[in-house]
């Protein structure tokens, strides 16, 4: 047997059940029992309204055809009156065609709108704003609005977290595994909200797009890629010593909390959009108490490898950075341009670095032997964490 | 040292800070400064103003311009318009006894032949079909209809006259025809044996008493499902010796309405089935002549329907059975089933709305406009 004659072999095996599946295919779309399959209920119509846009004296929506059927849009009721509108690109939407449909609508200020799509079949698709409010539009005024926000929500506390440096630097080494304990409890603590946060965002996403797939994908990509990097770099590092591990550590809680924050600016900017939250100062004021012990946890780790601050100085400033200004980058996107899909992603590898970087960190702890972790310094550190996340939670309850 | 940096970067969070709190009071937008003073004015009679002082005070501004951005109440309604599903609305409110047909093909539907007693047998030839039907430009709804038509024909006797009706049964459920009006328990078409199933038929035949404005409809089971499917008409029964003014002009109006997403609630309201029509199509009527209306509510799940007209107003006889105005209004309210004659003349030319005083359902399509001409 030749090589050529291997070869040929090698392709046919490979295509031969295609090819099997493609005759098939074309036996069933001719002779086969299509009319026994074929429902003879009505098509089932559905229609995902995506954005409700809120202009002066105007509404436009998104949606995307979520069905396996064309769906034709007949008219339009606003609070239970017809309106007149505008259809683009036409009024039947193939299946996963998007749409936009403008109103010239009188809403008032603060009052709760119903949007309802007829369909040429009767079919109703509805959407709520639930307290109407000027949709932001890419302005300066809002520009500043969400970079305003991105650094009180993010930036500032990671740093004022990180100001605590010196503090902890002065504790005995004992309270150290209290504070990496602590910074778990804290890290799992997000991961979780991050997780959660993510789920209960599938409901403003179009099913086709199937978002725990989404979530899936996002957390083992974080886990995995992290995981790959602190191999390699264990490799690399091991020779330089605990100074440069911690380093890793502070760096990778950075961008985990980071990935995290963005999400977390995402759900801000666009429920903050979509007028589903005043942004009381209350509340701002409340994300900064909470995301202060962000800074905690990436300057825990780094307490007693740090001999000389002066010298980490640029190091901490660029952590802070990391873990805080995605939130500005997240409540813009959020803000301008809400994505569920993009959310869902980002706090899904939000939540897969963070829980990484507490596996990595309880790894470090463990010393090679796991049941080492559980001495009540530990133990202790982490469920503080979690009641210090828990109790701070309160302050941004939406 | 590292005091200094740690001042660093407390002096750039206060920073931040202060230039962040700057930015966001720096943001006002520019309003319409006059149309603001005015209403400033206003708060000042609230707030105890002399009446006098605190008018003039508004009155000082003028008739500011139109402000730019509202006109959004311009776009209330449906868009597009109707396409020809073989019911027109403005021939059904004055077609009765298939009058509307030509001879050839009326007789296929309605017979009347001479009594001894100087009265009439009329007979009619109905059938029940699944037909969809256009409720409002572009929406469709898979009624189930009597010959075809929602409302159906309208049946129209003289106190007195012998009904027949050869009812047959071409759609998919079991059909009945229930008439409001005198009759045996055999004519009643409401029980389990009174059902007409697909394919059988059944004629009905009873005398024409009371006069008045009635209604028939489908009695099968479940009945909100086979009313709100179309299955319903209008039965007037004049009276045999009439002492009331007469009419000028008759009509016909059946207030319905559809749940098109079947969620117990209805998404449509009409006058004959069709949300607007009457308003993209006004009713041609002269002034001062004498209009009368046959109206009848059979809206399902909503308890109460209303029927108000603009600039006039009108004697009632409710359900039609005395010959004595019982009000003279201009808005009247029925239940599901009840209905009413209206006497209505236009003093004035021009164009008068009419309408559900619920307005929820004025504005889902139950809404016209009478076109008065000299």
């Amino acid at each position: 047997m030749d090589e050529t004659q291997a070869k040929s072999r090698f392709v046919i095996k490979a295509i031969l059940p295609l090819l099997l599946l493609a005759i098939l295919l074309i036996f069933f779309l001719k002779f086969g029992p299509l009319g026994v399959l074929k429902s003879t209920a009505p098509p089932v119509e559905n229609i995902f309204i995506q954005k409700t846009i809120l202009s002066p004296e105007y509404i436009t929506l998104e949606f995307i055809n979520d069905g396996s059927e064309p769906v034709t849009i007949a008219q339009v009721l606003i609070n239970d009156a017809y309106w007149k509108f505008a259809i683009e690109p036409s009024a039947t939407l193939q299946p996963l065609e998007k749409g936009t449909i403008k109103v010239f609508y009188p809403w008032v200020e603060g009052d709760f709108e119903a949007i309802t799509l007829i369909s040429r079949n009767g079919v109703t698709f509805e959407t709520e704003v639930e307290v109407a409010t000027k949709t932001p539009i890419f302005n300066r005024s809002y520009v500043k609005t969400f970079v305003l926000l991105g650094l009180y929500v993010g930036v500032i506390p990671v740093l004022i977290g990180l100001l605590w440096l010196p503090f902890l630097r002065l504790l005995r080494a004992r309270w150290y595994d209290f504070l990496l304990a602590l910074t778990v409890g804290l890290l799992i603590f997000l991961g979780f909200d991050a997780l959660a946060e993510s789920f209960e965002l599938i409901g403003n996403l179009p099913q086709v797009y199937n978002g725990i797939g989404i979530i899936l994908i996002g957390f083992l990509l974080a886990v995995l890629t992290l995981g790959a990097i602190s191999y390699k770099s264990e490799q690399i590092e091991k020779k330089r010593g605990e100074f440069h591990q911690a380093l890793v550590f502070g760096y990778l809680i950075a961008l985990g909390i980071g990935l995290h924050n963005m999400g977390e600016g995402l759900a801000i900017g666009s429920a903050y959009a979509v007028g589903e939250v005043a942004l009381g100062s209350l509340l701002v004021i409340g994300f900064m108490i909470h995301n202060v012990t962000e800074g905690v946890a990436i300057v825990a780790p780094l307490t007693r490898v740090i001999k000389n601050v002066n010298h980490f100085m640029l190091h901490l400033i660029l952590m802070g950075i990391i873990a805080g200004a995605p939130t500005i980058i997240g409540a813009l996107l959020g803000g301008f341009s809400y994505s569920a899909a993009l959310a869902i992603f980002f706090l899904a590898i939000g939540a897969g670095a963070i829980f990484d970087v507490s596996f990595d960190i309880m790894h470090y702890m463990a010393k090679g032997k796991w049941t080492s972790l559980f001495t009540i310094t530990n133990v202790l550190g982490f469920l503080v964490g979690l009641v210090v996340m828990y109790v701070t939670g309160f302050l941004v309850a939406v | 040292m590292a005091k200094k940096k740690l001042m660093a970067i407390i002096s750039t969070l206060l920073l931040l800070t202060v230039a962040g709190t700057f930015l966001a009071f720096n943001a006002t937008t520019q309003e319409d400064t006059a149309f603001e003073e005015m209403q400033k004015q206003a708060d000042k009679c609230l707030e105890g103003m002399d009446s006098k002082d605190c008018m003039n005070g508004m009155n000082q501004y003028g008739n500011l311009p139109k402000r730019a951005e509202q006109h959004a109440q311009e776009t209330i309604g449906v868009v597009g318009s109707y396409g020809d599903d073989g019911f027109d609305g403005m021939r059904y409110l004055t077609a009765w006894n298939f009058n509307d047909l030509p001879a050839e093909e009326r007789k296929n539907y309605y017979r009347e032949t001479k009594r001894p007693d100087g009265s009439l047998l009329r007979e009619y030839w109905f059938y029940a079909q699944d037909k969809e039907i256009e409720i409002a430009p572009g929406v469709f709804y898979p009624a189930w209809t009597y010959n075809g038509q929602v409302p159906a024909p309208t049946i129209r006797a003289t106190e007195g006259d012998l009904i027949r009706i050869h009812f047959t049964n071409a759609g998919t459920k079991p059909h009945t025809m229930h008439f409001h009006g005198f009759h045996d328990s055999k004519n009643d078409g409401s029980m389990q044996e009174d059902l007409v199933y697909p394919g059988e038929n059944f004629t009905y035949e009873f005398e024409a008493v009371p006069y008045g404005i009635h209604l028939y409809h489908c009695h099968s089971v479940p009945l909100k499902q086979h009313i709100a499917k179309g299955l319903y008409g209008a039965y007037i029964i004049d009276p045999k010796n009439d002492t009331r003014p007469k009419a000028d002009k008759e009509m016909v109006m059946v207030m319905n309405a559809f749940d098109t997403n079947l969620d117990g609630g209805n998404e449509v309201y009409a006058i004959n089935s069709k949300a607007f029509y009457y308003a993209m199509n006004p009713i041609k009527v002269k002034q001062d002549e004498l209009i009368r209306l046959y109206v009848i509510n059979i809206v399902e799940f909503d308890p109460i329907n209303s029927f108000h007209l603009h600039a006039t107003f009108f004697d009632e006889y409710s359900t039609g059975t005395r010959q004595e105005p019982d009000a003279y209004t201009d808005i009247i309210s029925l239940a599901q089933g009840e209905r009413s004659i209206l006497d209505v003349r236009f003093p004035f030319e021009g164009m008068y709305m009419f309408h559900a005083h619920v307005s929820e359902f004025a504005e889902l399509g139950w809404m016209g406009f009478f076109e008065v001409e000299k």
